[in-house]
């Protein structure tokens, strides 16, 4: 049994359809990438397994149980961890108050959430910002703050949308050196990117989607020789 | 350590004070006391989880009619019917979380106004709670245990305990989990759903808390003022104050609304005595003036603006530290 099975699941708007019968599934301590053209469908998908969204058909199964319409924070209690296109950190809190708020999913002892934290800023080498409030830190750093902050829930499973979109080369290779360093705890990262430069090489999957349905899945390697992913990308 | 000297010192403060001031103003200091209480009790939704309320009024009014009619029609005493009404405040908190939570921002602000309307129009129409005429509390059990006095004296000390009641409360809350989850919803209510928590409970939470402790301001106001009616407990101008003053003082910090309290019944005292007796309208100008003040030129308030200059001044002083460093280094090298 797969750590998330994506079964089916469509999304719509209206009349618009965001997402087609969508299926793939994530392994435990697997990097997964979801990429695809701008308007594919990627973050719909998202939104749907962090609970944002209640699709509109279809399952999603964490662990064998059906997550598929429950609430944000019950996603997050089961073991979904997300981050956001913007890292959305609580800017009135130190670095170290937004890790805690997170810890306290599984404890609501302050004292104990804070060591929590604590060990969590030092895991992304952020400890050094533990006192600084969020909001002086620069993008980058915030989010991979916002990164440790989903990883304080101690999640199954870690969403992460375009944490690379805007990052010069070496912040870049910081941020792969984070996803690598959090499949080796055991937790699998499903990652949306445009930076394929920075997915491709640690991707052990690659899913494409283009106008909300899925048209590729396999390797890296074998997803770039694709020839409906490069017409997808490249165009005819 | 600095902090513990400071509420050491406001505490022989409040101790001695009223040795010193004169009955009338024992009266405003009282006043004082009873609309930082409510300031701060706003502060747990309207300041820490962020969700303005405008619509206090109406636990307010609850927690003043509900011990008010429990005294008078069943002899109950008033300060088991000041907790009752605090308990009714958090049931009524419930509709109104209900009804208004859907909404956001302004949006909220403007729901509660219209609820708190609502339960405005109902005592103003019910008969059994007086009506528009208002309820007259008795004044023939009186002392400590029927929180009833002939002097002010004995209201200091009652608005002063409440006051520091609803403090250590809201102390309390700041330290725990609660206060990191209200400030979240605050800062960002979708990041706080992606690490679990519920934000529609904890609002519901914060509300209820509030509503509580407003209530038992009002059923304080009740036993002081010894007459209440829809017009002195429910308005909606009286809803704005309690926001003003936390807004005023600084949203989200422990005394902030106990500064902003200081303030704002010192420019109501003035007016008073400025304008003489009717100097309604002039509070209300102020109080407009304030809130268009504060909002432009300082939305963190005064605390806010006094941390702000604190840290400016750390900021400029470690500045000059470090050019009076670089010159002397500069200096030397020039020597050698």
């Amino acid at each position: 049994m797969s750590l998330l099975e994506v079964k089916q699941v469509s999304k719509r708007f209206g009349g618009l359809t965001a997402n087609q019968d969508v299926s793939f599934s994530v392994e435990a301590a697997q990097v997964v990438g979801l990429i695809g053209p701008n308007g594919a469908g990627k973050t719909t998908m998202f939104n749907c397994v962090a609970g944002y969204y209640v699709p509109s058909a279809g399952s999603i199964l964490l662990d064998g149980k059906d997550i598929a319409g429950l609430p944000p924070e019950a996603c997050a209690r089961a073991g979904v961890g997300r981050t956001f296109q913007i890292a959305r950190t609580f800017t009135s809190m130190t670095a170290c108050e937004n890790v805690m708020t997170a810890a306290m999913l599984r404890q609501h002892n302050v004292r104990k959430a804070r060591a929590a934290a604590m060990q969590w800023l030092a895991f992304a080498n952020l400890a050094r910002f533990a006192d600084r409030p969020a909001a002086s830190m620069t993008i980058s750093e915030q989010r991979r703050l916002a990164v440790v902050r989903a990883l304080a829930i101690e999640p199954k499973i870690l969403l992460m949308d375009e944490v690379m979109a805007g990052l010069n080369p070496s912040e870049v290779r910081e941020a792969v050196e984070v996803v690598l360093k959090i499949r080796d705890r055991g937790i699998a990262c499903l990652i949306v990117e445009h930076v394929l430069e920075g997915i491709m090489p640690i991707a052990d999957k690659i899913v494409v989607l283009e106008r909300g349905a899925k048209i590729a899945e396999g390797t890296p390697h074998e997803v770039s020789n694709d020839p409906a992913v490069i017409t997808a990308y490249l165009g005819d | 350590m600095k902090n513990i000297f400071f509420a050491v010192v406001a505490l022989a403060f409040a101790l001695g004070l009223p040795g010193v001031v004169d009955s009338s103003h024992l009266n405003t200091v009282i006043l004082v006391l009873m609309a930082a209480q409510l300031g701060v009790a706003w502060n747990v939704v309207g300041g820490y989880a962020g969700q303005v309320s405008l619509g206090h009024a109406a636990f307010y009014g609850l927690g003043a009619y509900t011990s008010t009619l429990l005294l008078l029609k069943f002899g109950v005493n008033p300060w088991v019917g000041m907790l009752a009404g605090g308990a009714v405040a958090a049931l009524l908190s419930l509709a109104f979380g209900w009804s208004c939570f859907r909404l956001k921002g302004h949006y909220f602000a403007m729901a509660t106004i219209a609820v708190a309307e609502l339960v405005q129009i109902f005592f103003t129409e019910w008969d059994y709670g007086g009506g528009a005429v208002g309820l007259y509390v008795p004044m023939d059990k009186q002392g400590l245990l029927w929180m009833n006095f002939a002097t002010k004296l004995p209201y200091y000390w009652l608005a002063l305990g409440l006051l520091l009641l609803t403090l250590a409360a809201n102390w309390w809350i700041e330290r725990s989990y609660l206060g990191y989850y209200f400030r979240a919803i605050k800062d960002e209510p979708d990041a706080a759903r992606s690490i679990g928590v519920n934000i529609a409970r904890y609002k519901q939470v914060a509300l209820s808390v509030s509503a509580f402790f407003t209530a038992m301001g009002g059923s304080l106001y009740a036993q002081k003022e010894l007459y209440i009616d829809p017009n002195s407990v429910l308005s909606t101008a009286l809803s704005v104050k309690m926001a003003l003053v936390a807004i005023l003082g600084g949203v989200g910090t422990l005394l902030g609304p106990v500064a902003g309290a200081v303030i704002l019944t010192s420019i109501e005292e003035f007016s008073r005595m400025a304008f003489g007796g009717s100097g309604r309208g002039t509070d209300v100008i102020i109080y407009a003036s304030l809130i268009i003040g504060v909002a432009v030129f300082y939305p963190t308030g005064v605390l806010g603006w006094w941390q702000g200059f604190k840290s400016r001044r750390l900021a400029r002083a470690d500045a000059s530290r470090q050019m009076a460093a670089h010159a002397t280094s500069v200096a030397g090298k020039e020597v050698v």
